[in-house]
């Protein structure tokens, strides 16, 4: 039997007695009780974007560079990335530090299947974002993308450390954003495991996501236009 | 070298070989080159040898015999042990046979792969499958009957009762995508099987479609921690090929250039071998080390791990106004240093007890499995390519090659702490006198080498690294060929882990320091 989940983040007009609530709060804040109020999908992502654990998957040049960002003069400790698993069952992300060759694609492929959900794929480098310098072999696949989806792509080649870690902080601020109680933290069903995609991924494609649409600005405002012709008209 | 080839019979050609051995004294088959000579000679093979005394280089050219649409040349793996994985990756490129070889296997591509993609006619062809490979576990051995005609049988990889562990190919201690196929009885090895390719990338035939200074970059990119050294050894080939002669500026550049990439490497390697073992703190303080050698490269070059720097006929860039500064320093503080790794990790009883009669190999052993680099001379081999056959400023610069007599993984490590040492001293003898002049020899703007071929090797940071090519006057190689550092180590760690135990097996790894993209190419 398969179980839907119920539970939903209820918005704020839905709720019968903000008031109350409010002043309740309030009335605990002046008796000096620290009281932070947020929904708990930000208190898990929270904990989750700053545990974020790697598997090791260094096939070439760029796994020199993690290792690298791991040792003392970058320490990518500082934001929680210390921990690397040789194990893909207990990882979270892969970063695929490394050129994919035909005989290895089965292997990542079959390695990022087996990991848990929710889980991330990193891309480091020119190899595995598009196979960089070794895109007119006869034997390299032309970026990971083809294989398995990515969701932060670190150009390079290699990316030096600092470069690899603002690609992992970048995939930090993707899973702050994410809905964790039945969105990331959601049991496969039937359709998904088909299509090889994750339950935000279907939402997403079923309803549309608001924050994959691209921002278009209408209504400019006709001072700031005529502001700025005046500025070039200075200029020149 | 220009290679003036010696040809013999193909009937001949398994005992003269052998006289080569025997009597001249060629013990080291430094590789095998599998070339397409085009329509009129067919498919064949270039031997390169040495003699590992007198280190006088010799080579032999044999061309393959055709029956059945197969090209076969008789194996010399009775006479050089190496050529065992150099005759199977002959067969991966070529399809040659060879004679009497009893594991005629790919290397390095699938088994269920179509075709031989070096020959020169073979169609293009790139589409690959997520399936698995379903790899045969026998290998086949080719022979002729008493007619003459060629004829096949297999033989089994593993006996009915065999326990065999997959190591690799995504393992932490394989130092990259290598696949140990190890055959285990308890605890104790009986026989390893690597499989290669996991990260085989067609460098070489990449090259025969670009222009010689395309084909630089790719040189960085096989054994990322020596760049600076396979660069070298392809502009190398390249200069020797066009006559060009370099300004002393120059060769006193890439001999500091090199020496700092070795330093750059034996750091990591002492690191890694220190984290394989289990010792954590070892490794970073290598680590933090690392970054002051790269420091002093990256403000010339630009880069911390592909350096780019060498170019056919000098360099990228003059050196910066503060390098001969920041290397003298850097001198400064690694002399005392190096000590702190012995403390921390190389003199602790742990890893005397783990290292010490593990993995051991003799010196005759060493020189028929080609095993060059550290991991030779710390059997008592002289194979250094910077003192047998001098290039750059090396014979001109006082230094010792460390050799060493225990033949097993702790004088491999012991071998690679005394070798930083060595390079340091070289750069001090060079660095305060680097003579005013070019930092580039202009050449044409289109680079065509005269028709010829020529082999150079320069020492890497773990063994000879060579390049062989060939040109018919091009734009670009005809063939090129590269002979990879770990290939050879690769092939001796068979008999080097037969009757260890399994947990040697990560200890010796560890302390040949090979790199898989070198090896896979």
């Amino acid at each position: 039997m398969e179980i839907k989940p119920k539970i939903k983040s209820i918005p704020y007009d839905e709720w019968k007695d903000n008031e109350s609530l409010e002043k309740l709060i309030d009335q605990l804040h002046e008796g000096g009780v620290n009281l932070v109020t947020g929904s708990l999908d930000q208190l898990i992502n929270w904990g989750r974007s700053n545990s974020l654990w790697s598997l090791t998957f260094a096939t070439s040049c760029c796994g020199i560079e993690f290792m690298a960002c791991g040792c003392a003069r970058y320490d990518f400790a500082r934001f929680g990335f210390e921990v690397t698993r040789n194990s893909p069952r207990q990882a979270d992300l892969i970063m695929c530090a490394g050129t994919i060759t035909h005989k290895m694609a089965p292997l990542l492929k079959r390695l990022y299947d087996e990991m848990a959900e929710p889980k991330y794929v990193i891309a480091v480098g020119g190899c595995a974002i598009s196979g960089g310098p070794f895109k007119s072999s006869y034997h390299v696949v032309k970026g990971i993308e083809e294989i398995v989806p990515v969701d932060v792509f670190i150009p390079g080649c290699p990316p030096r450390p600092e470069a690899i870690m603002y690609g992992m902080m970048q995939l930090q601020r993707k899973v702050k954003i994410e809905k964790f109680f039945g969105g990331a933290n959601h049991k496969q069903n039937a359709e998904e495991a088909a299509l090889g995609v994750s339950n935000e991924e279907l939402i997403a494609r079923k309803l549309g996501d608001h924050r994959r649409e691209t921002i278009v600005v209408n209504e400019v405002p006709q001072e700031f236009v005529e502001e700025l012709k005046a500025n070039e008209e200075a200029k020149a | 070298m220009k290679l003036e080839f010696l040809t013999f019979d193909f009937e001949k050609f398994a005992s003269e070989m052998a006289n080569l051995k025997s009597k001249k004294g060629f013990d080291y088959l430094v590789t095998i080159v599998g070339e397409d000579f085009g329509p009129e000679e067919g498919l064949g093979c270039i031997y390169i040898l040495e003699n590992s005394e007198t280190h006088q280089r010799c080579s032999v050219k044999m061309l393959a015999k055709v029956q059945k649409d197969i090209p076969y040349i008789p194996s010399v793996i009775n006479i050089w042990k190496v050529a065992n994985l150099l005759e199977r990756e002959v067969y991966d490129f070529y399809g040659i046979v060879f004679l009497g070889h009893p594991d005629m296997r790919r290397l390095f591509l699938r088994s269920d792969f179509k075709g031989y993609p070096f020959r020169k006619d073979w169609k293009f062809n790139d589409d690959y499958t997520l399936e698995d490979d379903n790899e045969p576990d026998f290998g086949l051995e080719y022979y002729l009957d008493k007619e003459g005609v060629l004829q096949v049988k297999q033989n089994r990889l593993f006996d009915h009762d065999a326990y065999v562990v997959n190591i690799g190919p995504q393992h932490p201690s394989t130092h990259g995508v290598l696949r140990l196929q190890t055959v285990l009885d308890g605890e104790t090895v009986k026989r390893v099987y690597p499989h290669l390719g996991y990260i085989h990338r067609g460098i070489e035939k990449m090259c025969e479609s670009m222009t010689y200074p395309q084909t630089l970059a790719l040189t960085d990119r096989l054994n990322y921690l020596s760049a600076m050294m396979h660069r070298h050894a392809l502009v190398g080939v390249i200069e020797e090929g066009l006559g060009v002669e370099l300004t002393d500026r120059i060769k006193y550049i890439r001999t500091i250039m090199d020496e700092l990439q070795r330093i750059d490497s034996h750091l990591l390697y002492v690191g890694c071998c220190a984290q394989d073992m289990g010792a954590l703190t070892a490794f970073l303080y290598s680590m933090r080390d690392r970054e002051h050698v790269l420091n002093a490269m990256e403000e010339t070059t630009g880069g911390r791990l592909i350096q780019n720097y060498y170019r056919i006929g000098g360099l990228q860039a003059d050196i910066d106004p503060n390098f001969v500064k920041n290397v003298k320093d850097l001198i400064k503080y690694m002399n005392p240093i190096i000590q702190e790794y012995v403390d921390v990790f190389g003199d602790n009883i742990i890893t005397h007890k783990r290292f010490e009669k593990v993995g051991p190999m003799s010196k005759e052993d060493c020189i028929s499995y080609a095993v060059t680099g550290p991991a030779g001379r710390a059997s008592g081999w002289e194979n250094d390519v910077r003192k047998n056959h001098p290039y750059v400023m090396y014979d001109k610069v006082e230094w010792e090659q460390i050799l060493m007599d225990g033949c097993d993984t702790m004088d491999r490590y012991t071998c690679h702490i005394n070798e930083m040492y060595q390079s340091l001293r070289i750069i001090e003898q060079l660095i305060d006198n680097i003579p005013e002049g070019d930092f580039y020899v202009k050449q044409k703007p289109i680079i065509k080498v005269p028709e010829g071929q020529w082999y150079f090797s320069v020492e890497g940071a773990s063994g000879e690294f060579g390049v062989y090519l060939d040109s018919r006057g091009d734009k670009s190689p005809y063939r090129l060929k590269m002979r990879p550092m770990g290939l050879s180590l690769t092939g001796a760690l068979d008999p080097m882990l037969r009757g260890q135990k399994i947990a040697d097996l990560v200890a010796t790894g560890a302390a040949i320091d090979f790199v898989i993209p070198d090896i896979d190419r």
